[in-house]
């Protein structure tokens, strides 16, 4: 039986207890068989209006949001900041509480800060939805994550899982490093020093060589290289990075045989994750995408549905 | 696995055993062979939880007697409740499968109790969005009454007169160890705490014993249906 999710919004894996991860995980389990029906749409959350805020680009996030509402007939509207008021030098919070007074019941948003979720959480009425906040956390990829492994390997406690790559600019692997650990599987991370940030090595262990972390690993999963967050100076070449932490298959030779490669996306082939690998038979990065539309559903189900246990 | 039982109710009455459920449900397999011939051209779906090992022993019965076996589903009709986002239970998905396209063919729908038709009429919608069926047809082990909507089941393994706030509990060996079905009643409330002894000076020591049952609330009676 579920424990439940007491939570109002969603704002990062550090607070949530193993079971609330649990209980996400498996309602994204029961929602997945909704996306192969003929007719793909639910009445579930019909009536309820999610506004999808992404201060940064994104093409995955934003989409697989997009889906899940509409699949759960929630009325939403996307709103890309390149094209709004926030362009003429309107404030968070003003853009916010504009958005408010037009009553919608959640607020998905991407940010470029860290904490930018949190602090709408505090200023506004809507159930808030961290959809990346800088380089802190991206609860809903961690989430379609640990599905995908779950339901590539049966179980989560007791994996070995590699992180590498560009840690340091990563809310994608803080935000795996929370879910995995709480969920017992063994995470090691790996990154040239400039790209491995101090903090994160008293919660799990790390290491600067690639072919060290990915030993006998069940899962390796590769992080993109942020040019964009990039001032520079943090390897000599993109060149150098794949021959040094690229993934290439004499890398993948080295973990479990039975290994699954993954990567939240978008990829830089031929820097981070060679093509032949990125493509092989070991790789389920579209398997997480199909999975990113599952988890977000159940999160909008779990934040907007019911609370409480009554007699059917 | 054991039985649950919701807090605040106890047992009142068991309403079927073993044998009397198998019993009860090999005449609702002959009821409906007798109005649809055609077991292979049907697909029994059964609404979750319970709903689904009723959908596959009616199978079964009904492939011992006609030859051919039905196609079995599944159906969870969580998202297409009418109180999802007021005041219903947190969604626990274990999402819906049917096996085979339902064009053209008839569906039974089985669930374990009908109540007030709301989950029956979440299923009709969900059915409905898989494809068009010749005809839905709707067993049910027990029929409760209270309806809210006008709905009614085709095939009732038994009929009962119940009070609102009782509770037909249906148990079967594949979720809960045991085929059984239970009337539960609300568990009379607690007598008041003490303190207010002090500021109302009454009742006097030894009518109060005889009070207690005299103002216990007399559950409603419960008739036997059954056809």
């Amino acid at each position: 039986m579920s424990a439940g999710f007491p939570h109002k919004h969603l704002l990062g894996i550090e607070p949530l207890e193993p079971s609330h991860i649990e209980t996400i995980l498996d309602t994204a389990q029961g929602l997945r068989e909704v996306l192969d029906r003929p007719i793909k749409k639910v009445p579930a959350l019909r009536g309820k209006t999610v506004v999808n805020l992404f201060y940064e680009a994104s093409t995955r996030t934003r989409s697989s949001f997009e889906v899940a509402e509409k699949v759960l007939s929630a009325d939403s509207l996307s709103i890309a900041t390149s094209t709004s008021s926030v362009q003429k030098g309107e404030t968070l919070l003003d853009t916010a509480r504009n958005l408010e007074a037009m009553n919608p019941d959640m607020i998905v948003m991407r940010h470029s800060a860290s904490g930018a979720p949190h602090f709408l959480a505090r200023h506004c009425r809507s159930a808030i939805v961290n959809a990346g906040d800088g380089a802190h956390e991206h609860p809903t990829q961690a989430l379609l994550d640990a599905l995908t492994l779950r339901q590539k390997k049966g179980r989560l406690k007791g994996l070995k899982v590699a992180i590498v790559g560009d840690v340091l600019h990563s809310r994608v692997a803080r935000s795996n490093v929370w879910l995995l650990t709480k969920l017992g599987a063994k995470v090691v991370l790996s990154a040239p020093p400039t790209l491995m940030p101090p903090g994160l090595g008293a919660l799990v262990p790390t290491t600067h060589s690639i072919d060290e972390a990915v030993e006998g690993a069940d899962a390796i999963m590769m992080l993109r290289i942020q040019l964009e967050r990039m001032s520079g100076g943090y390897f000599p070449s993109l060149r150098e990075y794949h021959r040094r932490f690229g993934l290439t298959e004499e890398r993948v030779r080295r973990a479990h045989k039975d290994v699954i490669i993954m990567h939240p996306g978008p990829m830089n082939r031929g820097v981070e994750i060679a093509s032949e690998v990125a493509d092989g038979p070991y790789s389920v990065i579209l398997d997480q995408v199909t999975n990113g539309v599952a988890v977000r559903m159940a999160v909008l189900v779990l934040l907007l549905g019911g609370t409480q246990e009554t007699q059917a | 696995m054991t039985a649950r039982m919701p807090a605040g109710f106890r047992e009142r009455q068991e309403l079927m055993d073993q044998p009397r459920l198998s019993r009860t449900l090999a005449r609702m397999a002959h009821e409906i062979l007798e109005r649809e011939p055609e077991v292979t051209k049907m697909v029994l779906v059964g609404v979750r939880t319970r709903g689904v090992p009723l959908a596959r022993r009616l199978a079964a019965l009904l492939a011992e007697t006609a030859g051919g076996m039905p196609a079995v589903g599944a159906l969870d009709i969580t998202l297409y409740r009418d109180d999802l986002t007021t005041v219903g239970p947190q969604p626990v998905m274990k999402g819906t499968d049917i096996p085979c396209s339902i064009d053209g063919r008839t569906v039974v729908l089985v669930d374990d109790v009908l109540f007030t038709g709301r989950t029956v009429r979440a299923a009709l919608d969900e059915l409905i969005d898989f494809g068009r069926p010749a005809r839905i047809k709707l067993a049910v082990l027990v029929d409760r009454g209270h309806r809210e909507l006008p709905i009614r089941a085709d095939f009732v393994g038994r009929t009962l007169t119940t009070t609102r706030d009782e509770i037909v509990q249906v148990q079967l060996s594949e979720e809960d160890g045991a085929d059984r079905v239970l009337l539960l009643e609300r568990t009379p409330e607690p007598r008041p705490a003490r303190p207010r002894r002090a500021q109302r000076k009454r009742p006097a020591k030894g009518v109060s014993k005889g009070s207690v049952k005299a103002t216990r609330k007399t559950p409603g009676k419960t008739r036997r249906g059954g056809r």
